[in-house]
């Protein structure tokens, strides 16, 4: 008999290995090759930094509380895009993102280059109430947020993203949980968002 | 380093890999197709599978229009790879890139809206305001860049200034409007103003004959006391008459207008605990023909001032007017 599909279909072995090919042939293309590309693996410029503790503690609010729902954090290239947000994304503003938070859906706006565009106050008072500064918004109201910031694995993260390629050093590591203290969960996300996007600020 | 350039292995190795996995995905899926294409069918003839003990399947070949219909998505395939970047490093005979759609489109926009842009830049901000093409344009960037803070209407919310009245925090000539816009400001209240060592009585106290040049109610015991402190704890920034100093952000505390509320408890806050109120930059973000736009729309909403006349202005600011006469 011939090599036909019963005998694929028929054996576990042959099923698993040619499913497993089938999907990761695409992969093997468009995904593989990235990681062997400088654009994707450098960063940009000497502005793209590791989030510092507090940062990092924000950015795992933003992930717990879903904002990637509604906000992408990647601007297209395309005039529409750049006159409102800035200067469009490049990979190599997004290395030390574990998970990157790109999105695939804006129900607001996007945030890849949130940071500075508001003042700290303006973020407090949003977050809190969306309401109180833009009456048309239709973005939850994240009230709870002014609480104290509790973070206790915060050195363990980072220790965990060093192993993925960001370069946290020791005392960094050492001194996360003091910079948090005292912090609000508020603090933590704004100042998250105060940083996004602004190593290529300047460049149109 | 350019991030612009997109295909940049590190080795060129990968390049080949790509162009080796895209070659043989596009002849196997033509070879598989033509393989298909040379079986033998039967009429009636069953592939062999039974479900529910009855029901077989025909092996029935592919209709010839659409097995066609896949060989095209090969020839697509080549042609595309041919024109279009997508085999490893090569860049495709059209020399097409993503961001060279981008820097055309951006060219054509440029050509476009750029004359109307720079014939309001050349404008004085108080001809452009008087202006009703200009006026929708600053409206429209308005609400793309200003109302999260100011509002759709540009009248404010608490904490963010409204930019329809009369009161300005920095100063509400078009020199100062663009300064405002391009640089952003920072207003600062150090907590307890310039008085540190006041207890709680005498931040009330202080509160209370605030409250009362403005006219809100107030003790009038406590404000006689708060106006011994004034003098020492407040009249640094906001002067002695409290009228404030628009040079440097400190605000009229006789006016109505109340930029974080009227109310006692809210005020007794802000003593305490001081404020930092801040306006971000735009400058760079924007460049200058839309921040023109902006400031005459921003100027034209009301309380617009007109520039000092050389002879009365501050002696501070003796070399403005001479710009102004220029204009």
């Amino acid at each position: 008999m011939a090599f036909t599909h019963e005998k694929i279909e028929t054996s576990n072995t042959l099923l698993i290995v040619f499913t497993l090919l089938a999907v990761i042939w695409g992969g093997l293309v468009e995904i593989v090759p990235l990681f062997f590309q400088k654009s994707t693996t450098t960063p940009v410029n000497e502005l793209v930094k590791p989030y510092d503790a507090l940062r990092l503690a924000g950015r795992d609010i933003y992930i717990r509380e879903g904002c990637y729902n509604c906000h992408s954090q990647m601007i297209r290239p395309f005039r529409a895009e750049t006159e409102r947000y800035g200067h469009y994304s490049v990979a190599g503003e997004f290395v030390y993102d574990h998970p990157f938070q790109w999105g695939s859906k804006r129900t607001g706006p996007d945030l890849a280059r949130v940071g500075g565009r508001y003042s700290d106050q303006w973020h407090r008072i949003h977050l809190l109430n969306p309401r109180d500064v833009v009456p048309e918004s239709n973005m939850p109201a994240y009230y709870w947020l002014d609480r104290p910031l509790k973070d206790p694995h915060i050195s363990a993260k980072m220790a965990a993203l060093r192993k993925v390629g960001v370069p946290y050093t020791d005392q960094e590591i050492a001194e996360a949980p003091k910079a948090l203290e005292g912090k609000t969960e508020l603090d933590a996300l704004i100042a998250y968002l105060q940083g996004l996007g602004l190593a290529l600020k300047q460049a149109r | 380093m350019d991030f612009k350039n997109t295909s940049d292995f590190v080795s060129s190795f990968w390049s080949l890999y790509v162009i080796v996995i895209v070659a043989v995905s596009v002849i196997g899926c033509a070879v598989f197709l033509w393989f298909q294409g040379t079986a033998k069918f039967k009429p009636g003839e069953v592939t062999g599978h039974v479900w529910d003990e009855t029901l077989e399947e025909y092996n029935n070949p592919l209709p010839n229009w659409w097995r066609w219909m896949f060989y095209l998505t090969v020839g697509f395939a080549i042609v595309y790879l041919m024109l279009y970047p997508g085999l490893g490093n090569l860049a495709g005979s059209f020399g097409w890139t993503m961001r060279g759609q981008y820097e055309q489109e951006m060219k054509k926009a440029e050509e476009t809206y750029g004359p109307k842009f720079n014939q309001f830049l050349k404008q004085d901000i108080m001809t452009v305001a008087a202006n009703q093409e200009a006026k929708e344009m600053g409206a429209r960037l308005f609400q793309t860049y200003c109302a999260q803070c100011h509002g759709g209407d540009a009248g404010g919310a608490p904490g963010f200034p409204n930019l329809k009245d009369k009161d300005w925090l920095w100063g509400g000539t078009p020199e100062k409007i663009v300064e405002t816009i391009t640089n952003g400001r920072m207003g600062i209240m150090t907590p307890k103003g310039t008085k540190p060592d006041m207890d709680a009585e005498q931040v009330k106290d202080v509160v209370h004959y605030v409250r009362s040049l403005s006219g809100l109610t107030h003790d009038s015991a406590r404000a006689q006391r708060g106006a011994e402190l004034y003098p020492q704890a407040c009249a640094a920034c906001h002067g002695p008459d409290a009228k404030g100093n628009p040079a440097a952000g400190y605000p009229n505390l006789t006016d109505k207008v109340w930029l974080h509320g009227s109310s006692e408890a809210k005020q007794i806050e802000i003593v305490t605990k001081g404020m930092q109120n801040q306006m971000p930059a735009f400058g760079e973000f924007l460049g200058p023909a839309k921040v023109h736009l902006l400031a005459a729309y921003v100027w034209g909403l009301g309380g617009g001032e007109k520039p000092e006349p050389a002879p009365v202005a501050a002696p501070a600011e003796a070399e403005k007017p001479a710009e102004e006469a220029k204009q």
